[in-house]
């Protein structure tokens, strides 16, 4: 067993905007690069040109059907990693202090070095955030670029997680949610924010913003025919047109 | 327990080299980070001016490309029968010498008879020179199969189309209407922009049969049946026109809906040959200073373009409840879109305090336009109706007074540039000798057409002919099946660059393969020899007789050049490069540098000296030094002394200038001329004074096409040039000067194939070459057929069933999947992701072949027999451009194909033998 921390001095993660997620997936290998060369061992690929291929990836991206009852049915592109939650069942079930919970900001992370890989933390997420890395035999997880975001070697500007920065539709936003001011947690409060499956109890600290609703149609403003077209014909119709200069 | 003690702040790299992406055509600047040599993350650049940093799922993966197994490593020559993949090694020197041997020859004795063909290779202004010098009139890229009829459409319209020509003003648009478009080549500009309208609470509206992708965040969704588009928009247009919501000042003064139409279908004009419009009851001419131009006059009999437009599309077969069965949305929601649209127009308009002056001379004090727009791809284009449902879409924006004005749709230099401004395509063969001109142009009349002195086509694809006169980027897709059919006539040495014809770039591929080893009675094979240039072991590689391997993109020069397609942006001229930021690890050449090199061996002008040696060591001196008019080059910054724009003499640091400054260069677009282009004098001397012009050009949008007029009248057996008997009808349906619908010609099988079927591109996948990326294989590895609510549930489809899937000329079978959130006439699937067993370096038993698979067996090259013996091809008859969305199928459940263990895709085909590097 492993403690999480009392409280955490920032509560740092995503928001990602449902509305507006085309499901393009550049965050799932703007991730995969980084961090195939960043925090701990290269996310490995088995069988990569093979009949069977699989890797791992600390992000991923699902497309779902909707199909809501009388309403015109929709497409939802549902990016899915790590939530970084205030009660990470995934730290408590480690046997060995791996998996553990940054004080300062809150980043749920898995120090490798400590890591057997019986894979206890995968069974205890409920949302199914962590991969079994079967090349290096240790759990991956997204780290928020842990080894991004204070890098004193990068622009200041790019001192975000990858997939942030990468994303196309700026769909994804990276800040501190215990901060209530914080330009991701406005963006909660003014689009709804909501976090995924509360009724889990792991607290996330993740947010999705969830989709518009959609196919409203035209609120108001309906054309007024200048007249009858097929009354007056085209000469009249052409008259009080063109009288409109 | 304490945290343990993380460095934080990681060198990420050695080095970042800059150069532009090429996992697909959207050209996006990058960074490529190196360690120890090796390239170790790609992330996009943040200064770039088409992607602002950002990148998509194809460009981080990028890394995995240039590793890929599939890589060619040496030249190769084929040894065993052609299609067996049995090749030897060979040299360079062997190899170009090979080529030489057999097209030196031709070049003296029948240039026509090198076809040459290049796919997606972004310097068609190297290749087209090149053709042009060798003498063949064979020669086109890929747009024939892509997208010719929006850019065609676009062209004749409005001078400037959708994607490179032009793009919405994202930042004062309110609302944003997308026809046909799903993943598409302008994939991070899109992109981001939906983003900022979405940031903002813009409204989107997706028209589609399909609702992924882009459709899915689409606020509203129209999920039209296809082939319909431009039902649907003649409709939106009815709506409008009949409540006068169009803006009639900007009519008046930059379209020609006040000009003159006379009796036989052509302008009234004055004697220096401008169009006349009536303004204060005269006649004069359209560019007249300080002129109202009357849209409602009649003179000498003759009518404005204005009123022939009103009355065709205020007539009640436009009407929404005329149409509303047919486009698969109801009239209500069709007048409601309308209504929006106008309501975004009229009531809500964008003005910029900022003064200009149009070419007439007349000062305005602001610049008010209209915030809707507008962006439409293959989706509309690649249907038998797509020119004239493109043109449709151009009038719709035009009627709007939406076209260059804030808020509408933006044109990007060098465009605007009408087709008058463009060159006529060109066909005079002299053995011996360089073409007469350009191959490929804008056609204003049958003056124009590549015909024999017998009539006959010039070209092997029969661009340019009564078949398709406005067949401005020709038709790759019918380059073999002619060849082999003889028809217009025999070549010998078919030379294609990076397009995979005997896969998923041809229709009819199973056919097309067969048409690639056929050989005559004399035993000899009918397309003779083939020569084939890519940088990975695609399907066409076992069909070609010479093999010249090529470079992947960051180990290659390459120009994104002005002359060609670059990446300007409504606010500035742009130009890229890419430069080798790691060397080749394998025997092999950039292919422009191999086809400058065969151009010095074949003595081309252009590619020799005055002593005959070669004028260019490569493509980067060629870049450099290569002038295609005094001081006009492939790249516009940093010329003559290195402070020249646009014009100016070559300049030996160019490439370093441009390497330091993150691979691209711009050139940007005064205020007063950022918008109004067409008409802007600030604007138009600025494109003179930069290069992109040689004078100022302004130009009326073009409602009524008189180049078409030109040819409807030959049909109706007016003018010197006449069609044969057999095409009259079509044209004259065709080459209507006024945009019109006309059903598909896939339509006419449709009582025994009810359903449409389609492809997307996906958006993490760019054609073939995705397949061999170890990261984007795991996202899309196969591809099952999508199914609507209605046809799932009555054919009782459950998950993991198989279905037979039948066209007019074809038969598939292949796994089937459910999706609520599509046109209840309409299957699909993602192109790109089929691929035949050993291509692409991956193990036969691949799911992209065993469970991924290819609509295009369903799709013929031509039209079924009409009975009398012609070889109608499935194009549009304006442009040629390949029909692939008039596919109709019928889909029934049936039992998963052998093996019983694990199920394959029919058809399959023998296994291809390895030609990459093997596995890494």
């Amino acid at each position: 067993m492993t403690c999480l921390p009392g409280q955490t001095e920032k509560k740092l993660g995503l928001v990602i905007d449902l509305d507006t997620c085309v499901g393009c997936h550049a965050c799932v290998t703007a991730c995969k690069g980084w961090n195939d060369q960043g925090y701990g061992a290269p996310l490995s690929d088995q069988e990569a040109h093979g009949a069977d291929p699989s890797g791992t990836f600390l992000n991923r991206v699902h497309s779902y059907q909707v199909s809501p009852p009388e309403a015109v049915p929709f497409t939802v592109h549902f990016p899915r990693s790590c939530l970084h939650c205030d009660d990470a069942p995934c730290v408590t079930v480690c046997p060995t202090g791996a998996s553990y919970k940054r004080i300062e900001d809150g980043i749920v992370l898995v120090n490798e070095d400590a890591c057997i890989g019986c894979g206890l933390c995968a069974w205890a997420c409920p949302y199914g955030a962590r991969e079994m890395d079967k090349a290096a035999g240790v759990m991956k997880k997204c780290t928020l670029c842990v080894d991004r975001i204070y890098n004193e070697t990068l622009p200041e500007v790019d001192r975000e997680p990858a997939c942030v920065r990468t994303c196309p539709t700026g769909a994804r936003h990276f800040g501190d949610l215990s901060d209530p001011d914080s330009a991701v947690s406005r963006l909660v409060a003014d689009r709804g924010g909501v976090a995924l499956m509360p009724e889990m109890g792991t607290k996330p600290v993740n947010r999705y913003l969830p989709p518009r609703a959609k196919d409203r149609g035209a609120q108001v403003s309906p054309l007024a025919p200048l007249l009858d077209v097929q009354a007056t014909g085209f000469a009249g119709w052409l008259d009080r047109v063109l009288g409109k200069i | 327990m304490t945290q343990p003690q993380l460095d934080l702040s990681p060198a990420v790299s050695d080095e970042i080299r800059q150069t532009t992406c090429y996992m697909c055509a959207c050209r996006c600047g990058i960074n490529v980070h190196l360690k120890s040599g090796r390239v170790s993350y790609i992330e996009g650049n943040r200064a770039h001016p088409v992607n602002k940093g950002v990148l998509c799922a194809k460009g981080a993966s990028g890394i995995r490309q240039i590793t890929a197994p599939s890589r060619l490593s040496q030249p190769l020559r084929r040894v065993g029968p052609r299609g067996s993949g049995a090749f030897e090694p060979i040299s360079w020197d062997e190899a170009l010498a090979l080529a030489v041997a057999w097209m030196a020859p031709l070049r003296e004795t029948a240039p026509e008879k090198v076809a040459f063909f290049t796919g997606r290779d972004q310097s068609q202004s190297l290749t087209s020179f090149w053709a042009q010098n060798f003498g063949t009139p064979n020669y086109a890229a890929h747009g024939g199969f892509c997208s010719v009829n929006m850019a065609a459409a676009g062209i004749y319209t409005i001078g400037g189309a959708f994607w490179e020509f032009g793009q919405p003003d994202w930042e004062h648009t309110r609302l944003f209407l997308m026809f046909g478009v799903a993943e598409d080549h302008d994939s991070n500009p899109i992109k981001i922009g939906l983003g900022r309208l979405k940031a903002r609470g813009a409204r989107v509206i997706g028209i589609n049969p399909v609702r992924s992708g882009y459709n899915a965040v689409a606020d509203d969704w129209l999920g039209i049946t296809p082939g319909t588009d431009g039902l649907l928009i003649l409709s939106l247009i009815h709506c409008l026109l009949e409540a006068g919501k169009v803006d009639l000042p900007y009519l008046a003064r930059f379209t020609n809906a006040p000009c003159l139409v006379g009796p036989d279908g052509l302008f009234l004009r004055d004697g220096q040959d401008k169009p006349l419009v009536i303004a204060d009851g005269r006649a004069v001419a359209f560019d007249t200073p300080g002129i109202q131009p009357d849209l409602g006059a009649t003179h000498q009999g003759a009518r404005t373009v204005f009123q022939h437009m009103a009355e065709r599309y205020l007539s009640p077969e436009y009407a929404p409840e005329a149409v509303a069965d047919r486009c698969g949305i109801p009239a209500p929601r069709i007048r409601a879109l309308a209504a929006e649209i106008a309501d975004a127009a009229f009531n809500h308009p964008v003005t910029l305090e900022q003064e200009w002056t149009d070419f007439r001379g007349d000062p305005h004090k602001t610049m008010t336009g209209r915030p809707v727009s507008f962006h439409a791809m293959r989706g509309i284009s690649a249907h038998s109706n797509g020119f004239q449902t493109a043109r449709s879409l151009h009038l719709l924006q035009i009627l709007l007074g939406a076209v260059e004005t804030p808020g509408g749709y933006r044109l990007k230099p060098p465009y605007p540039k009408p087709a008058e401004a463009h060159p006529a395509p060109h066909c005079k063969v002299t053995p011996g000798k360089p073409l007469d001109g350009p191959h490929l142009g804008y056609p204003r009349g049958p003056e124009h057409l590549c015909l024999k002195d017998d009539g006959s086509p010039a070209r092997i694809d029969k661009a340019f002919s009564w078949e398709n006169p406005l067949s401005a980027h020709g038709l790759m897709h019918m380059v073999i099946a002619n060849a082999h059919a003889g028809d217009p006539y025999r070549i010998d040495t078919l030379f294609l660059y990076m397009a995979n014809m005997a896969w998923n770039s041809s229709m009819n591929t199973a056919a097309v393969m067969e048409m690639l080893t056929d050989r005559g009675e004399d035993g000899e094979y009918r397309i003779p020899r083939i020569i084939y240039s890519d940088a990975y072991a695609s399907e066409m590689v076992a069909y070609a007789d010479l093999i010249l391997p090529d470079t992947t993109y960051l180990e290659r020069h390459d120009c994104i050049s002005l002359l060609d397609r670059p990446i300007s942006e409504p606010d500035a001229a742009g130009d890229a490069i890419r430069w080798p930021v790691v060397a080749p690890d394998r025997d092999v050449r950039g292919f422009q540098s191999v086809l400058i090199d065969l151009g010095a061996r074949l003595g081309l002008p252009g590619f020799v000296d005055a002593a005959g040696g070669p004028l260019y060591a490569d493509y980067a001196d060629y870049i450099v030094n290569h002038q295609r008019r005094p001081g006009i080059g492939p790249l516009m910054g940093w010329r003559g002394n290195g402070d020249a724009e646009g014009r100016g003499g070559p300049n030996p640091a160019q490439l370093d200038r441009y390497i330091e400054n993150g691979a691209f260069y711009q050139a940007h677009v005064p205020d007063d001329a950022r918008y109004f282009k067409p008409w802007n004098r600030a604007y138009q001397d600025w494109a003179v004074r930069t290069g992109l012009y040689d004078a100022p050009q302004p130009y009326l949008l073009s409602i009524w096409s008189e180049p078409m007029r030109r040819f409807q009248r030959a049909a109706e057996g007016q003018g010197q040039r006449q069609p044969p008997e057999h095409m009259r009808a079509r044209l004259k349906q065709a080459m209507d000067p006024l945009p019109r619908w006309y059903p598909p010609f896939g339509d006419e099988a449709a009582r025994d194939y009810p359903l449409h079927a389609l492809t997307q591109r996906p958006m993490a996948m760019y054609h073939s070459w995705g397949s061999q990326n170890a990261w984007l294989r795991q996202i899309h590895g196969h591809n099952p057929l999508y199914v609507p609510t209605a046809v799932w549930e009555a054919q009782g489809f459950a998950p993991g069933d198989w279905a037979r899937v039948t066209s007019p000329t074809g038969e598939i079978i292949v796994p089937v999947a459910h999706m609520p959130a599509l046109n209840p006439h309409t299957v699909w699937t993602w192109n790109a992701i089929g691929k035949r067993k050993g291509a692409w370096g991956l193990d036969p038993n691949a799911p992209e072949a065993t469970k991924g698979f290819l609509l295009n067996h369903l799709i013929h090259e031509l039209l079924p027999p009409k009975g009398d013996g012609q070889r109608w091809s499935n194009s549009d008859p304006v442009t040629g451009q390949a029909a692939w969305f008039d596919l109709r199928v019928r889909v029934e459940k049936c039992a998963a194909p052998p093996p019983d263990e694990a199920p394959e895709v029919l058809p399959q085909f023998p296994v291809l033998p390895d030609q990459g590097r093997g596995r890494a």
